[in-house]
């Protein structure tokens, strides 16, 4: 009966070990954060490309996160992507002409939209859009544009 | 055929691939008593009993235990009627992972809800009466082969079953061993009352303890009767078997073309 | 000619028969109604299974972990992004090397332990014993290791990940001097919840499922000698490992089937 005892207690050890190695892959490893997702509130940008740009992608101003990318759709009718943008609770308000940028952490990093502060006294509320938009820069459209400029001169 | 058989085959026939092992086997098995089914080694005495028990369906013939068709119980009714039976295995068959004790609860533990209490006594007492209730912490591994046949057999009576089936239990065993066993088998009959089959090639000793004899070959029964009966049976194949004579009607040599030509074969 | 086409016929149908005979026998274990009892008797298989792999399982996932991270390292550094290694390191063991290689350390360590346990038991008419008893063999001994494989599998999974993935950090961060904020961060960004960690969960779950059926399988249905129970257990290795493998290239595509 001492051996059933000392099999159960490893037993339940092992599964509580596995229980948490799952908490740790949600939480160090997917950066799933464990406050409520709640709070805070949703901006929206239109880009005229926003290659590689995912969901839960960051947002940043001044390269601190405050928000994450929570949905990307097309518009058909202007072919422009539409971006919605949660910004966490506590960030403040933002100036109704800031601007949003999609960039490269690094050279090959991941792609992030950035906000540049703007200067107006208004500010932006729930569900309102970001006017001024620079879209992803596409390497090979760079490219294209040069040899173009390089076939004119 | 008798009022008061417990089992009866008739007609059995059953075959494993293309080897016709019964080929109309008819035999009743008396109620109470201690029934020898004996034979050469290969004619099936093991799969008689798995018959008996439903673990192998018979190609045709019936089998009737205790009145229930074998052949037409389902599943279910199966292992109910299992529970009435007890079966010693050639190898004892106790659960290498369990001490004694735990081997003869087992069964009590999987078909009744007694308290641990009452387990405990009955397992005790079934342990005591094959003389190792001093063995209840041992495992399997520790046990000498007659111990562990004994273990088997207090396990199979463990229920109190109708019918007990012992496979070849004499094999292998010391003499001592066998002398126990010999006594442990004619007292459970005498004191349960069970009807017992004792599948053995060993005619000495089952003769000694069995009240009624079949001998088996060729997938059929060649002779019955009580051990004196046979004893003084005069047909060749039962006198072969009865007294172990190396050649008669059960051929010494297996099947094979003349053993000149045989020789000639490769010098040509 | 025909003889062989016949021989072929006969192998074939063999074989099938076989396949059926185990998917009865898988279908009548996993669905058998449990009883008072099996709980312990799936604790005890747990253990077996589970907690005896689990030295082999840590062992492994630390050394192809910081042997990852290391080649990882000096291939991206080449590039200046040395701060990959993170989502690299997790991206590859969640989806694929984890499952995978749990799988097979899984198949040789518990499978063939399982063939052999079983076949055992089958080679001294245990198994014929309990049936005779009326306790079906199917319930008692079957069930719960398939239960048990199929509850250990995903944990072990999930143990081997983290220590990979530790085991990668302490190489790149530790020793290689790589920056920790963006070794973890660069992974938290990449990885998803459902993508990486649930599909390579699903597969875990569905090697468990194919490991522990091959192996009960063979064992059942072994020739009840020494060199019958030995057959069986090398059966049961080669046989998963390879079912471990064309099913994760199955699944893969099934499940990242559209590359973006």
């Amino acid at each position: 009966m001492m051996r059933m005892r000392t099999i159960e207690i490893s037993v339940g050890a092992f599964v509580l070990a596995g229980a948490l190695a799952f908490v740790v892959l949600m939480v160090q490893v997917s950066g799933v954060s464990l406050e409520s997702s709640g709070g805070g509130y949703s901006l929206y940008a239109k880009f005229s490309d926003v290659a590689g740009l995912r969901v839960r992608s960051k947002v940043s101003m001044a390269g601190v996160t405050i928000g994450r990318v929570t949905a990307i759709s097309v518009d058909t009718a202007y072919g422009e992507a539409e971006v919605e943008i949660r910004i966490d609770p506590g960030t403040g308000p933002l100036p109704i002409d800031t601007g949003a940028r999609i960039l490269t952490e690094g050279i090959v990093g991941a792609r992030y939209i950035s906000l540049m502060p703007g200067a107006d006294e208004e500010v932006l509320g729930d569900g309102d859009y970001i006017e001024d938009t620079q879209g992803a820069l596409v390497l090979e459209n760079l490219i294209g544009d040069f040899i173009t400029t390089l076939g004119d001169s | 055929m008798s009022a008061d058989a417990y089992i009866e085959i008739e007609e059995l026939h059953f075959s494993r691939g293309s080897r016709k092992i019964f080929n109309g086997l008819t035999m009743s098995i008396p109620r109470g008593r201690i029934t020898g089914i004996m034979g050469p080694s290969g004619t099936g005495k093991t799969t008689l009993l798995r018959i008996i028990g439903g673990q192998l369906k018979p190609d045709s013939g019936s089998v009737r235990v205790d009145g229930v068709d074998m052949a037409r119980v389902s599943r279910d009714e199966l292992f109910e009627l299992r529970k009435r039976m007890g079966m010693l295995f050639q190898s004892s068959a106790l659960f290498t992972d369990l001490s004694v004790f735990e081997n003869v609860a087992f069964p009590l533990r999987e078909h009744t809800r007694l308290p641990e209490d009452s387990i405990r006594d009955l397992v005790l007492m079934k342990l005591n009466a094959v003389g190792l209730r001093g063995a209840r912490d041992l495992y399997p591994s520790e046990l000498s082969g007659g111990m562990s046949r004994r273990v088997a057999l207090a396990r199979a009576i463990a229920l109190d079953p109708d019918l007990l089936m012992y496979d070849e239990p004499f094999t292998g065993q010391d003499p001592i061993a066998m002398g126990v066993l010999l006594t442990l088998i004619k007292n459970l009959n005498l004191a349960l009352r069970t009807t017992n089959i004792v599948v053995s090639h060993d005619i000495h000793e089952t003769s000694t303890i069995a009240d009624q004899l079949y001998v088996i070959a060729d997938g059929r029964v060649i002779g019955a009767g009580t051990p004196a009966e046979l004893q003084a049976n005069d047909s060749e194949l039962i006198r072969q078997f009865m007294h172990g004579r190396p050649d008669g009607p059960v051929p010494f040599h297996f099947p094979a073309p003349d053993i000149a030509r045989d020789l000639l074969e490769r010098a040509r | 000619m025909t003889d062989l086409l016949q021989r072929i016929g006969a192998r074939t149908l063999e074989r099938l028969a076989k396949v059926g005979q185990a998917s009865v026998m898988w279908a009548l274990a996993i669905w058998g109604l449990p009883r008072r009892g099996d709980f312990a008797l799936l604790v005890r298989q747990i253990y077996s299974i589970g907690v005896l792999s689990l030295i082999i399982i840590v062992l492994s996932a630390f050394s192809i972990g910081s042997v990852i991270a290391l080649q990882f390292y000096t291939q991206l550094a080449r590039f200046g992004a040395e701060d990959a290694v993170g989502l690299g390191l997790a991206l590859v063991l969640l989806r694929e090397l984890g499952p995978v290689v749990t799988g097979l350390l899984f198949a040789g360590r518990a499978g063939s332990a399982i063939t052999a346990e079983i076949g055992l038991m089958k080679s001294t008419e245990q198994l014929s014993s309990m049936e005779m008893m009326g306790v079906d063999p199917l319930r008692r001994i079957v069930a719960p290791r398939l239960w048990a494989g199929i509850i250990s599998m995903p944990l072990l999974t999930a143990i081997f990940n983290v220590v990979a993935i530790y085991g990668g950090a302490v190489v790149a961060v530790q020793w290689l001097g790589s920056d920790p904020g963006g070794f973890w961060s660069g992974m938290q960004d990449a990885v998803e919840v459902w993508d990486d960690l649930g599909k390579g969960t699903v597969k875990s779950i569905v090697f468990a499922v194919f490991v522990t059926w091959i192996a009960v399988f063979q064992g059942y249905d072994t020739e009840p000698t020494a060199e019958g129970i030995g057959r069986a257990t090398t059966r049961t290795v080669v046989l998963s490992s390879v079912m471990v493998l064309a099913l994760d290239f199955a699944l893969t595509l099934g499940m990242y089937g559209e590359f973006k």
